[in-house]
């Protein structure tokens, strides 16, 4: 019976479970809410699997489409749908949700109810995001997730909360509202019409697509984050709650990386060919320069933060090489980052939890006393410096290939990231893990208990998973990608 | 007999409401302190009835009464049912308020029937005598109202103010009325519009009219530079009086507006075009950044105000049958806004405190997390994030700058409500992140608390579902022009 509206199942099932786990009140029902909470996001992930068992790989037409009048004033339309593009994205979403229920079980015991609610809003939001096909719709979701995240930085963050909360939402603001003007001036281009497959056909003049690409550049550009606007991540990363680093990190990041596909190439083909060079050369900045700043970390919240920022690089990098595999690449090591990156603040998540320090130096020796921990901590550290078999190897070689065959240089400097990655995620794992204990707290730590082993051990299983057979994943995505460089080769100057 | 009928038939809800609120200021002066809720009841009863005759006799297309003075078209009586909503809505938050300070009087009630009346008279003119007179009915009314609290040194300071910046803008007005009808020699709108539509060789007293008028109408909008007395007013006037002022006289002024450029200046758009352009960019631009050195929230909102006004302008100068719809959905959904959010201040005051100061917002969320999260639908939707219904109205807006071909003008609008995102945002901040000072229990009464509830989630449920009121604004507008 609800066959036809899995995408909406998708979207709102989150959303009420939201509504469900604000209804229970205040702290004393926090039990009552953790539950509801768990359950929704259960609920949330169940229903976004027949997406993965009904997927029609051989098609890059939109698949699970809904299409019904919201606005009619402004020809704005309740347009739902996904490709092999979104359909892994929305997938991860709803996965890394029941994660985030998990992991902040008994680490938030302040105001729970409001917590779990603003995840399970937000990862309806961002489901929204991935599936609309409506240019006002996806903005509407787009701004919407923005609330809940802020929320979640503001009441739920470190001390200089604030500030992150107040840049990051300002930062974020600003590249939306461009586009929103872009977008107004594509209705009306695309003769009174928000659907953002036919602006896929709109012609368009190279003035035009030149300025809607910076729009759009800074919109998704600042979501990803791409340097130099990407100050704002580090900032929200280090005060947000472990769960809205986890969140942060795996997936509104992966908002900015799919708006590129989405809108940008398809959209302003001749001005994304023309202005290659610029996204490229920010690309590789991201990648060889924010290493280098990863390396000068002494937070270790704030290094992955800017190893994030370089794994990002590699994302956009790969979409502006306009080959399946560069394109390909960028997709699977947006799903690798999400798990990699997602396992790694968790399991800084773990340490503070045991310590309240996110300090290197207040570390050392850690295998002696977690020794569970220092294996799972191993292999996802492993898996963010891109060693074969682990999912970030796969992303990394398809995008250096991809590279390559567009220019050596290219390659080259990206290549730059297998060192840079190694040296900063290795040595701060070497510094907090191995050696003698220095600070007597460590000697009162204890090991992961199932709670956490569930949730890091499910996160191993999908890098290994990935790093190892990573075929279903590309095979998902193959036809729509190739769909997309098909429209992306086509000229839409008038 | 029944000629003369016909002609006042389409005035009848505005002489309803003068009857009753003749009735209600007799009955008032019979009745002692302890009897004071008949003048509320009777005036809710007016506003009410009122309602219902205007619902009843809806009229589909327009009807010209009062000997051409009078017009009676889908677009006034659209709204007036918003004015009626949102006047009633002031009188259920402002009651304990009122009450607490000895200013629960027939006065308040009577002064905003006669506002109510004043506003009633500006949307259904189709005259400049018509406008003149609703517009100073209201003024009046307005005047009195912020200096109803004799012994606030304040509220008295910002009555002159106000009396005496209205008076000059008036003045403005007539003058500038006074040269169109030199130029056309009418001062029927529908005559007006035809006369210039004919063409005029008197292009520079035609100009000079329209400068003058635009600027009579600028001050009375609280537009930039003719904005100073806004926030003082709203900032000196008793909390009640600042609900009134910032709410359903919007609406009026848009109607305002709209009838004087829209339907009788209509042929002159080029000429009040540029006018708007620069009243609107300097409004969202100094109502913006001045909002954030606020530390009052009734000036705080004075400001955002006066940017909103500069948003709805936006809609105005585009000079079509779009824009203007678009401007009346803005206006009424920023009426719904503003509502609620000087209601939120009348709702955490007490006897002997105001709860003006932002800083008296801090921790809300911990005193009440219902009250708290209407806020910040509120405070999302005067930012224009969506999905909350401000959101709609900007884009709305927008969408009829572009038309236009003025992109450049929306990005400036959209640039400034990014600054204006900042103060709002601080709201939500201090609501959510900080531990509250002022941990007294709230003393709403329910009544007050049930609109509240209703008038916050209207704007997240109009945010979901717009298309109802941007339909009627649309249909009321396509209608009337």
């Amino acid at each position: 019976m609800f066959g036809q509206s899995i995408l909406s199942l998708v979207i709102w099932v989150p959303i009420l479970a939201g509504v469900a786990v604000l209804a229970t009140g205040s702290d004393r029902n926090a039990a009552i809410a953790r539950w509801v909470a768990l359950a929704g996001a259960l609920l949330g992930f169940i229903v976004a699997i027949p997406l993965v068992t009904g997927f029609d790989t051989s098609t890059s037409a939109m698949q699970f489409v809904e299409k019904a009048a919201w606005i009619p004033a402004f020809n704005i339309h309740y347009h739902l749908g996904v490709d092999g593009i979104s359909m892994p994205l929305i997938l991860l979403n709803s996965f890394i949700t029941v994660l985030v229920v998990i992991a902040g079980w008994q680490v938030i015991q302040d105001k729970v109810a409001q917590y779990m609610a603003a995840f399970l809003i937000m990862s309806g939001l961002i489901n929204g995001v991935f599936a609309a096909l409506d240019g006002i719709l996806f903005y509407v979701f787009f701004e919407g997730m923005l609330i809940p995240l802020y929320l979640i930085v503001g009441v739920w963050g470190g001390p200089n909360r604030v500030y992150a909360a107040f840049k990051f939402f300002l930062y974020t603001l600003l590249g939306s509202l461009l586009m929103l003007v872009s977008m107004i001036y594509l209705y009306f281009q695309s003769g009174g019409s928000f659907d953002i497959q036919t602006w896929h056909t709109t012609t368009l003049g190279m003035t035009a697509q030149t300025l809607m690409f910076f729009a759009f550049l800074l919109a998704f550009g600042v979501k990803v984050p791409m340097w130099p606007v990407h100050t704002w991540l580090p900032d929200a990363h280090v005060e947000a709650p472990t769960g809205g680093s986890v969140v942060l990190a795996a997936i509104t990041l992966k908002v900015g990386a799919y708006g590129f596909l989405r809108f940008i190439l398809p959209i302003l083909p001749d001005a994304s060919a023309e202005l290659a060079w610029f996204v490229i050369t920010l690309s590789l900045i991201a990648v060889a320069y924010i290493g280098l700043v990863a390396l000068a970390q002494s937070d270790m919240k704030k290094l992955i933060a800017y190893s994030s920022i370089a794994h990002m690089g590699f994302v956009t990098l790969g979409f502006f090489m306009f080959s399946p595999l560069g394109v390909e690449g960028g997709l699977v090591q947006m799903i690798s980052h999400g798990f990699v990156s997602a396992a790694l603040f968790l399991c800084i998540g773990v340490m503070y939890d045991r310590l309240h320090s996110r300090q290197i130096k207040d570390y050392g020796g850690l295998v002696n006393r977690m020794p569970v921990f220092a294996a799972f901590f191993m292999l996802f550290a492993m898996a963010n410096a891109g060693l074969p078999a682990t999912s970030g190897f796969v992303g990394e070689f398809m995008v250096i290939l991809a590279a390559t065959k567009v220019n050596f240089w290219f390659a080259f400097v990206a290549a730059t990231t297998l060192i840079l990655g190694a040296a900063y995620t290795l040595w701060m794992y070497k510094r907090v893990v191995f050696g003698s204990i220095t600070n007597p707290h460590v000697e009162e730590m204890t090991d992961v208990n199932a709670r956490e082993i569930l949730i890091l051990g499910v996160l191993a299983v999908c890098v290994l998973a990935m790093g190892l057979y990573p075929k279903p994943f590309t095979d998902v995505m193959h036809v729509s990608v190739v769909d997309l460089l098909a429209h992306v080769a086509q000229s839409k100057l008038p | 007999m029944s000629d003369f009928l016909t002609q006042f038939a389409p005035a009848l809800p505005e002489i309803f409401v003068l009857a009753m609120v003749s009735l209600i200021l007799v009955v008032d002066a019979a009745v002692d302190d302890s009897k004071r809720y008949i003048a509320y009841v009777l005036s809710l009863a007016t506003v009410a009835g009122a309602a219902f005759l205007t619902a009843r006799d809806f009229s589909t297309m327009p009807v010209l009464a009062l000997g051409g003075l009078f017009i009676d078209d889908p677009l006034s009586d659209v709204l007036k049912l918003f004015l009626y909503l949102s006047v009633s809505v002031v009188m259920v938050y402002s009651r304990d308020y009122l009450r607490q300070r000895g200013l629960y009087k027939g006065d308040f009630f009577v002064l905003a029937l006669f506002a109510l009346l004043g506003m009633m008279v500006m949307v259904s003119a189709s005259h400049f005598l018509t406008l003149y007179l609703g517009l100073e009915l209201l003024s009046l009314s307005l005047y009195a109202m912020v200096a109803l609290q004799r012994d606030s040194s304040v509220a008295t300071e910002a009555a002159m103010k106000y009396f005496v910046l209205g008076a000059l803008a008036s003045g403005m007005l007539l003058y500038g009325m006074s040269m169109i009808y030199g130029v056309t020699g009418s001062l029927a709108l529908a005559d007006i519009a035809q006369n210039l539509a004919d063409g005029t060789d008197l292009r520079i007293p035609l100009v000079f009219g329209i400068v003058f008028i635009v600027a009579g109408l600028a001050f009375k909008l609280g537009a930039v530079p003719f904005h100073m007395w806004v926030p003082d007013v709203y900032h000196g006037a008793p909390t009640a009086m600042t609900l009134f002022i910032g709410s359903a006289p919007k609406i009026a002024a848009f109607a305002f507006v709209v009838r004087i450029l829209g339907q009788g200046l209509e042929s002159q758009v080029v000429e009040w075009r540029d006018m708007l352009v620069i009243l609107a960019v300097l409004s969202m631009a100094v109502g913006n950044i001045a909002a954030i050195a606020q530390t009052n929230l009734k000036r705080m909102l004075a400001y955002s105000t006066i940017s909103h006004m500069g948003f709805m302008l936006l809609g105005i100068l585009a000079g079509s049958q779009n824009g203007y719809g678009s401007a009346m959905f803005y206006v009424l959904v920023y009426a719904l806004m503003s509502l609620g959010s000087f209601g939120m201040i009348l709702l955490l005051s007490r006897a002997g405190f105001e709860a003006d100061q932002l800083d008296d917002f801090k921790g809300l969320n911990r005193r009440s997390p219902w009250l708290a999260f209407l806020m910040l639908l509120l405070m999302f939707s005067m930012a224009g994030v969506p999905p909350a219904v401000g959101f709609y109205a900007k884009l709305a807006v927008l969408q009829a700058v572009v038309e236009i071909g003025y992109v450049w003008l929306a990005v400036a609008a959209v640039l400034f409500s990014l600054i204006g995102a900042f103060y709002y945002l601080r709201i939500v901040k201090l609501m959510y992140f900080d531990t509250p000072h002022d941990t007294s229990p709230i003393a709403a009464c329910p009544d007050a608390r049930i609109i509240m509830s209703a008038n916050g989630l209207a704007v997240l449920v109009l945010g979901i579902l717009p298309q109802p009121l941007m339909a009627v604004c649309v249909h009321a507008i396509g209608a009337s022009f």
